[in-house]
């Protein structure tokens, strides 16, 4: 399946930039640092063009059967690749359970082989030392797809050994300093659709996380998933709070200061 | 039932919102719960064995639950049990209410039971002129406040003491203002003696039915189905059949689970084994199917019926903590309960497995290992199938899968979105979107990444 001129054109393997379409849309420097960071470790990244959606928000809602054309359009867009590396621990979950389609094979194969940014570097890429220089006070916000659903860090409700691969990242960064927070792994309350379902109880989960982090002394907000990000921006700005929010990967590509468009 | 006026969990959830201190509270409460739970079940090496050893039991058990409950049902009535089984809740409670009339008896005590809150069977008995107690002191206290629980374990979790010292000053007599929690429990106690002592009926739950030795185990921390059973005439012991376990041996697993799941007890005060009724009394136990038999033959959702009811999901549940428990409008709130009442009226509940942010805490906790968080997913695929959805939704998803397959439509759409929020922010931020009310929407960047990648690296292009 893979094409010789996809398979070993780069040194370390071909990687397709799956670019979510809100990220695409209002976090276009967070896929920018994604693709700088994969170029910098010395893989050769491809962005196919028309990319939209990974169909989550219709299957969240019930209507997952009518992801089929949506998910045809992935495949047709994401085939041969080596691997596929997503800056959004949600939408590569949702791929990773719930891709399907015509081309069943090609859909399996994209199954196994799409990777959300941070296990990307820990677990394929080994990244053991970073440029980055980022001289700030950082809380890490764990997004419940990528921790519970890509295993992305340990849990607090499970017994098992601790970990943490984005902390394991940001413990590389010269002149970051992690803040502890007092729920470690509390949602955040952005959940899809259900931010404007569910409108009364999904901000004040988001403002409790803010809080949070607030009160622990964080300047920056960061995370593997720029949705619940996004959400948590929301409530910052609305406070009128000098505190930002920041994708993983501009704080790991941050080699001065982080770029924004 | 019956409500004409019907809200689904977002407008409940909204109405407890509006108090946020209260909020903040409850969230608290039912987080030091889950740390309490945290610190015990870390206590312990082989947790994560436990739970794939329960669970195992329960897939086991549920696999051939016709030939336990046979089992169960020869052994108990070798014991000198009466067996009843009960198709529905209606059943049940006409059961209940026959044995009562028999024994010419108006009055009973009860201790916790989950099922007869599913059934209605308060309800039920208190319109046919019969006074029911319940005596676990929580339900008491929503008793006394004409409410349901909101909890499985906790049912008054979402009182304050002062507004129980309130609830009791009225009924109990307690002086107006006292909001001491020992001294209000002296007076529930005071108050519930007396029923002890005069009431000839006890009906309790039952936690756990061994087939191999016809007994049922009930738990409870106050000993009140104890005091109650051991005083009545008439014992009526009421489990919905899922209860039902091989044997003694796997007991001692379920136990270890329970307390420290539910509420970070290493045990739960009283485990009490009812074998046989005492000499003169009558025991009685009802088998209740309610749905359960329909939700046995759902694949997906078959899981469900592991539940032991510890009330952990709702504890580390974030929605469940900053929604309250009668948010979800059922007898079992929280995220078990959105799993389990779709099974018994879609209509009715196609709510709640949408009150979820499938953030997948709940099916970390709990101790039989149940899917919850994707059941909770699948009970949206199959409520939307069976039509249980709004029409407009159906309207603007099918316009959704439209787009998302069209890359230049999506690609216009979200072009419009910018350029809205960069020149007309007013059509998106008002009241009327609910994203606006408490957040503000994200800056609108100049390009999309797809138009600097254009720009920056043409030519690159796969």
């Amino acid at each position: 399946m893979i094409t010789e001129s996809k398979a070993h054109a780069g040194r370390r393997g071909k990687i397709g930039l799956f670019v979510p379409c809100y990220v695409d849309q209002f976090y276009p420097s967070a896929a920018i640092a994604t693709l700088n960071l994969l170029e910098k470790l010395g893989y050769d990244v491809g962005f196919p063009s028309g990319q939209t959606c990974c169909g989550q928000p219709l299957a969240n809602s019930g209507y997952e059967h009518l992801t089929a054309p949506v998910n045809n359009h992935f495949i047709s867009l994401f085939a041969g690749y080596d691997y596929i590396v997503g800056p959004s621990g949600s939408c590569v979950l949702h791929i990773k359970e719930h891709l399907h389609g015509m081309q069943e094979a090609e859909a399996a194969r994209i199954r196994s082989r799409v990777f959300e940014l941070v296990e990307f570097l820990t677990d394929v890429a080994k990244v053991n030392s970073l440029r980055a220089h980022f001289p700030y006070r950082v809380g890490l916000h764990q997004s419940c797809h990528g921790q519970r659903g890509l295993g992305l860090s340990s849990m607090s409700e499970r017994t098992l050994p601790a970990f943490s691969k984005p902390a394991q990242l940001l413990s590389l960064v010269a002149g970051l300093e992690l803040v502890p927070l007092d729920r470690i792994d509390e949602c955040c309350g952005f959940g899809g659709t259900f931010c404007v379902t569910e409108e009364a109880v999904s901000a004040k989960m988001g403002k409790d996380r803010v809080a949070d982090h607030l009160k622990n002394g964080a300047e920056y907000i960061t995370g593997a998933d720029l949705s619940c990000l996004m959400h948590m921006e929301g409530i910052l700005k609305r406070q009128k709070s000098q505190v930002k929010v920041l994708h993983i990967a501009e704080i790991l590509n941050a080699e001065t200061i982080h770029a924004t468009v | 039932m019956g409500n004409t006026a019907y809200k689904d969990h977002a407008a409940l959830s909204a109405g407890f919102n509006r108090d946020e201190g209260r909020v903040d509270w409850h969230d608290q409460t039912l987080w030091f719960v889950r740390q309490k739970r945290d610190r015990l079940s870390q206590g312990i090496p082989d947790w994560e064995d436990l739970r794939e050893a329960a669970s195992a039991i329960k897939s086991h058990t549920l696999s051939n639950i016709d030939t336990y409950l046979e089992t169960f049902e020869k052994n108990a009535l070798a014991n000198g049990i009466h067996i009843h089984w009960a198709p529905d809740a209606v059943s049940h409670n006409q059961t209940v209410l026959e044995i009562l009339q028999r024994h010419n008896i108006s009055q009973l005590v009860k201790s916790k039971s989950m099922l007869t809150e599913e059934c209605h069977l308060n309800d039920f008995l208190e319109q046919r002129g019969l006074e029911v107690t319940d005596t676990d002191l929580g339900e008491r206290i929503v008793q006394l406040a004409k409410e349901p629980p909101s909890h499985i374990v906790l049912p008054c979790i979402h009182k304050k003491k002062e507004e129980i010292g309130e609830l009791f000053h009225v009924h109990l007599g307690t002086p107006a203002g006292l909001a001491d929690p020992q001294q209000l429990t002296e007076a529930a106690r005071q108050d519930l003696r007396k029923r002890f002592l005069t009431r000839r009926a006890a009906l309790t739950g039952v936690n756990f039915a061994i087939a191999e030795t016809g007994e049922f185990v009930v738990c409870t921390n106050e000993g009140n189905a104890d005091m109650g059973a051991h005083l009545a005439d008439v014992h009526i012991a009421s489990m919905g059949f899922e209860k039902v376990i091989p044997g003694r041996k796997e007991l001692g697993i379920f136990l270890r689970l329970l307390a420290r799941s539910a509420t970070g007890q290493p045990i739960t005060t009283y485990s009490s084994h009812f074998a046989r009724p005492r000499d003169g009394q009558e025991l009685h136990l009802i088998l209740v199917d309610n749905g359960r038999s329909r939700q046995l033959g759902r694949d997906d959702f078959r899981a469900s019926l592991k539940c032991i009811r510890c009330g952990a999901c709702m504890n580390t549940c974030p929605v469940y903590r900053r929604s309250g428990g009668h948010s979800y409008h059922t007898a079992v709130a929280g995220p078990i309960g959105s799993i389990l009442a779709p099974n018994l009226d879609m209509a009715q509940f196609k709510d709640l497995p949408f009150a979820s942010t499938l953030c997948g805490s709940c099916s970390n906790v709990c101790p039989v290992k149940i899917n919850i968080h994707e059941q909770l997913y699948k009970w949206r695929q199959v409520l939307v199938r069976h039509g249980h959805t709004d029409t407009k939704k159906t309207a603007a998803m099918k316009a959704m899968a439209y787009t998302l397959s069209r890359p230049a439509l999506l690609n216009f759409a979200g072009k419009s979105l910018r350029f809205a929020l960069r020149y007309a922010p007013l059509a998106i931020n008002n009241p009327l979107n609910p994203w606006y009310r408490q957040r503000d929407m994200p800056a609108a960047p100049a390009e999309t990444f797809a138009a600097w990648y254009h720009k920056n690296r043409k030519g690159a292009n796969r």
